[in-house]
């Protein structure tokens, strides 16, 4: 269930250097989140899409992920042009949506798939561990790095631990229903992994001082950007830089 | 109990990361490395919890856990909140890099809140205890749920019916979160005493 299914590959977006991608990512998806014109939302959308096709994801998968992102702006279709009010209405069938909300909807569907998009194209395609050690150069505190490369390390084995139990508990004959019963069984599955990586914890923890931690962690590979890495750095801020310069323009939508 | 990218404003988006950049460095200031292990590892579990489904009525609702979190971690609690949601957008791309400051806020502000505030409940006796969990699961996501519905607002005074049905949807979502943070505190105490008395 936990994976990163994009981060195997080799394209061009896969060799970039983490801490390149990170930039990139952050200043486009900054860039669309402030956009609120529809043209530029759309522009915006375009580009990153191509990024992602140039980025070569599973289609399956892809299709799957952008899906199961999608469940809000679905919820936000549904409820917004109904709600918003606004003086302009459209008629369809019984429903009277109002443009305004319509509007916005479509704005949002954008700029959010848009950011979407460009994560997927630049930081899924890298794995977890790069980016956490990418971040802790770019200036995040070491402690909150830190923190982030052990838990991503830890997770899987935590995740383990409890379907362990889940599975003791359906051969048990244990099955979910509405009831207390129920949740108290949950409660007591979560309550068990707590005190089992509770315990993992202090382990792992003594096995390090053994080693002699002392707070840093040492990545095993640590590319340094290379050329093709700031080429690619200033080809993500010319996009941030378009779609920002373009917001500044006038559009009639 | 996420909100996506590009629906909030910049003044909302701007201080939903200052006020996480604000708590999350507290958190740090206290978190020392004998202890950073504990954290990475709860911080990993609350990332689980979010995988587990438990049914209610005709559906089933992922757990958050943030106030149990609150409870055992205290101020803690915000940088393995933010950690975790770190880790979900890498993961499953649910909110985003630049929304994560209000998430973090959403989720972590009222997870801390709650755990320093009904802490002391927990020495009390059983029936005390039991108030003390399923108060600090209820609350918690009582005030992220208002959080959201007011980041939307702010956002635009226009999505106000929509906060609204966010704030209304996440009703049964708050009772299942009080059950289960009941009986995991009450799990705890009987089983292993010593987390909860982790931040004190």
């Amino acid at each position: 269930m936990i994976d990163e299914p994009f981060s195997a590959g080799s394209t061009l977006f896969h060799k970039r250097d983490p801490k390149v991608k990170l930039i990139g990512a952050a200043t486009i998806s900054i860039v669309l989140a402030l956009c609120s014109s529809i043209l530029v939302a759309g522009i915006g959308f375009i580009i990153t899409a191509i990024l992602l096709f140039l980025s070569k994801p599973a289609p399956r998968l892809l299709f799957k992920r952008l899906l199961q992102v999608n469940i809000f702006t679905l919820f936000i279709w549904i409820t917004l042009p109904l709600t918003y009010g606004g003086d302009e209405t459209v008629h369809f069938f019984f429903l009277n949506p109002s443009l305004e909300g319509i509007r916005i909807a479509v704005l949002i569907s954008l700029k959010s798939n848009g950011i979407l998009f460009c994560f997927l194209a630049l930081l899924a395609t890298s794995s977890t561990a790069n980016l956490g050690h990418g971040m802790e150069k770019l200036g995040v505190p070491r402690k909150l790095s830190f923190l982030l490369l052990f838990s991503y390390r830890q997770l899987f084995v935590i995740h383990q631990e409890y379907q362990r139990l889940q599975r003791a508990a359906k051969l048990r004959g244990f099955t979910p229903k509405n009831s207390l019963h129920t949740y108290r069984t949950f409660s007591h599955l979560f309550g068990m992994t707590l005190v089992k990586s509770w315990k993992r914890a202090e382990r792992v923890h003594q096995a390090m001082i053994l080693r002699g931690f002392n707070g840093s962690l040492i990545p095993l590979n640590q590319p340094q950007p290379s050329r093709a890495d700031y080429f690619f750095l200033f080809a993500m801020l010319l996009i941030s830089l378009l779609l920002a310069g373009l917001s500044f323009i006038s559009f009639p939508l | 109990m996420h909100i996506s990218e590009g629906i909030l404003t910049a003044p909302v988006l701007a201080g939903g990361a200052v006020l996480t950049t604000i708590g999350t460095s507290i958190g740090l200031k206290k978190l020392d490395y004998d202890r950073i292990m504990t954290v990475s590892l709860l911080s990993a579990t609350f990332f689980v919890a979010s995988l587990i489904h438990v049914p209610i009525g005709p559906g089933s609702v992922h757990l958050l856990l943030g106030g149990l979190l609150g409870l055992i971690l205290g101020w803690g609690a915000f940088p393995a909140i933010v950690v975790a949601l770190c880790l979900q957008t890498i993961f499953f791309q649910y909110g985003g890099l630049v929304v994560l400051g209000v998430n973090g806020f959403i989720i972590a502000g009222p997870a801390v809140l709650c755990g320093l505030l009904l802490k002391s409940l927990l020495n009390g006796t059983r029936r005390k205890q039991m108030i003390g969990g399923f108060l600090a699961g209820f609350c918690s996501m009582f005030l992220s749920a208002i959080l959201m519905a007011c980041a939307l607002f702010f956002s635009d005074a226009g999505f106000l019916r929509v906060a609204g049905i966010v704030l209304a949807s996440h009703l049964p979502v708050m009772l299942i979160e009080g059950l289960i943070t009941m009986f995991v505190v009450t799990f705890l105490i009987r089983v292993q005493p010593e987390i909860l008395s982790l931040n004190t």
